[in-house]
């Protein structure tokens, strides 16, 4: 184990040292409110990020400021070892696609395509060539002569992704970019926007609100909240491990368990289970599919103290397909667990779980 | 078409019938009677005969007097659509994309000079651009000039300037409505795509206020070609316009089928300079 450590502490180390867009105790006031309260994220290069909060966390703003359509009041933005926050949108090597699309209506999709290239003064002869490949890539190579208003709202995405990757910006920002597009075609989307980061190694930095699609796309997730990181990290890592009660919430479902540890066992009403976590009073986090149905009756025996079990009455069940949501009646608190489908269940049962899924979590509340 | 039975039978009436009525009142029989006039004619004595003819119409090509005074009326109305132009647009631009806090102020200060009336706007002019006006006095004053310039008053280019001042808010008010109508985030994407300011300008906000520069282009020039008090006031013999030819006909020329039939012409230039114009500004409008 040891050995293995050694062998990833470099690598791991020289992807943090390598950074491509860095921000810096970034603070944003609208009137005399603070919308970013000092945020500092590094982003890798070639790397998938999403920033997921919900409405008025300051998500979309923290993108315009690296965009350039709104200006830091205190902070820094680096990109590349050239401070950003100081050129202007015009300048800065990033490209935006807006959530609205912005395309613009009185062009054909091919000179909205074209629209960044002519900007950047591209020889004229390159221009046909680059804009085909940018609307093949995003497979839509038979319509440059369409206006915009013509197109679907799926069309219409992908018109603005195309136009947006053209002059190969450092990083890409997206806005929201799948939300106005119905459920089938966002998934479908979510794919394609994956397997295109993966093939143009375009740094990516996506804003939601949704925290599957963050889930689905994301290497890593900047879950933001009210103007301040509450978690950043792996997808997988933030579910599994949520540093917060609200990060554990947002991130998929949770039950959230307010206890009292003494002596090594926490205590909330019914649920009891062993912890190596201080004395005092502490909030858990315990996914419902970490809660299964007890098969054994009886207290614990003593080699199996990682099991915890607990007493409830089922007093809801709904079908999800392959498993069941229950909800427990446990005296002090409801609890949701996810089981596998097992057919109507009622009445009293006992449930267990390892005591290492109950994750201990800050929580504003405790 | 079950929608069909929303709106009652007397509802429909009371929302149909009274436009139809004005349009009728008021629009097709005068446009009708003048149409009529314009094919009589009238003896020395000033009576009108009911005998249809062309006379009328050759007549305005006969008398040089008509192109001439037609064509100083056009030139008139092209600079006062141009000057117009280029006072209104950086004026609406400059509030649509500059101004943050009291824009409705500014707004308002724009468009006040529309709510004064038009004569004591003329008359204004006349005292300031008259020989004793206050133009005359303060270069003499100043020592500019020894004696008063007269061309200032009463010449084509104190029509012009009249009318550019009380038509300019009539070609601000279109431009300023197309600017506010361009979305933002066109902007915002231009300047992401790598556009300067400057170029954004020229290749999204020029663009898409186009519909407006047609309309008060529009409204500069149908408006100064038929106007008639301006270069009564301030315009004197050389700033003599089409329109009051055709005031002096109906009145104490009282030769109303000649100028019915100028009114004629007159109608047909503006309904073809609306027609083009319509045409141009669907091409340009993207909604």
């Amino acid at each position: 184990m040891t050995a293995s450590n050694t062998q990833q502490m470099p690598a791991a180390a020289s992807r943090a040292n390598e950074t491509l867009l860095s921000i810096r105790s970034v603070v944003k006031r609208f009137e005399n409110r603070e919308v970013l309260r000092g945020i500092s994220l590094d982003v890798a290069p070639g790397e998938f990020l999403t920033i997921l909060g919900e409405s008025g966390s300051g998500k979309t703003t923290l993108l315009r400021l690296v965009a350039g359509f709104e200006q830091l009041d205190s902070g820094e933005i680096w990109i590349a070892g050239d401070r950003l926050d100081r050129m202007p949108a015009y300048r800065r090597p990033v490209n935006t696609v807006f959530q609205s699309y912005a395309l613009f209506p009185h062009l054909s999709v091919f000179e909205n395509v074209a629209y960044g290239l002519r900007a950047a003064r591209a020889p004229k002869s390159d221009i046909p060539a680059r804009v085909k490949q940018a609307l093949d890539m995003v497979k839509m190579g038979e319509f440059t002569k369409s206006p915009p208003a013509r197109l679907s709202g799926g069309q219409q995405q992908r018109v603005a992704l195309a136009r947006a990757l053209v002059n190969r910006p450092r990083v890409l920002l997206l806005d929201e970019p799948l939300s106005a597009l119905d459920a089938n075609l966002r998934r479908q989307m979510q794919s394609e926007l994956k397997a295109l980061q993966r093939e143009v190694g375009i740094t990516f930095v996506f804003v939601t609100h949704d925290q599957e699609e963050a889930m689905a796309l994301s290497d890593r997730i900047a879950l933001l909240r009210a103007g301040r990181l509450e978690q950043v990290g792996e997808p997988r890592e933030i579910y599994g491990r949520p540093q917060t009660a609200y990060a554990a919430q947002f991130i998929g479902q949770t039950n959230l368990l307010r206890t009292q540890v003494h002596d090594g066992v926490a205590c909330a009403g019914a649920i009891v289970w062993r912890t190596f976590e201080p004395a005092g009073t502490a909030t858990f986090s315990l996914r419902p599919e970490c809660i299964s149905l007890s098969h054994s009756g009886g207290p614990p025996q003593s080699g199996e103290i990682a099991t915890a079990r607990f007493r409830g009455r089922i007093c809801a069940q709904t079908f999800a397909g392959a498993s069941d949501v229950l909800e427990i009646d446990c005296g002090s608190q409801v609890v949701r667990a996810r089981i596998p489908a097992v057919g109507p269940l009622s009445g009293e049962r006992e449930f267990e779980f390892s005591s290492a899924d109950a994750i201990r979590v800050r929580d504003a509340g405790s | 078409m079950p929608e069909a039975n929303v709106y009652s039978r007397t509802y429909k009436t009371a929302v149909t019938v009274p436009p139809l009525l004005w349009v009728t009142v008021f629009l097709l029989v005068p446009y009708a009677l003048l149409f009529c006039y314009s094919f009589w004619s009238v003896t020395p004595a000033r009576e009108i005969v009911h005998l249809w003819n062309l006379d009328n119409y050759a007549d305005l090509f006969r008398n040089s007097m008509y192109p001439t005074v037609l064509f100083r009326s056009m030139r008139i109305a092209g600079a006062v659509t141009l000057l117009a132009l280029l006072l209104g647009y950086p004026v609406a631009y400059y509030l649509s994309f500059h101004v943050a806090e009291r824009k409705d102020l500014l707004y308002q200060l724009v468009i006040i000079p529309l709510w004064a009336s038009y004569l004591v706007r003329g008359y204004a002019w006349k005292t300031i651009l008259g020989s004793d006006g206050v133009l005359n006095g303060f270069l003499q004053y100043l020592h500019i000039t020894r004696h008063p310039v007269e061309f200032f008053l009463y010449s084509p280019f104190a029509v012009v300037l009249t009318l550019t001042h009380i038509y300019t808010p009539f070609t601000f008010l279109p431009i300023y409505a197309s600017l506010e109508h361009v979305p933002r985030n066109l902007v915002e994407a231009s300047h992401d795509l790598g556009s300067s300011p400057w170029q954004t300008f020229w290749r999204v906000i020029a663009p898409l206020s186009l519909p407006g520069v047609l309309a008060g282009a529009t409204f500069a020039f149908v408006l100064t070609l038929g106007d008639f008090l301006a270069p009564l006031l301030v315009g004197g013999p050389s700033g003599i316009m089409i329109s009051n030819i055709v005031v002096t006909l109906f009145g104490a020329a009282y030769d109303w089928p000649k100028g019915a039939a100028i009114s004629l012409c007159m109608l047909l230039i503006v309904v073809g300079i609306l027609y083009l114009t319509e045409r141009i500004e669907r091409k340009f409008s993207f909604q």
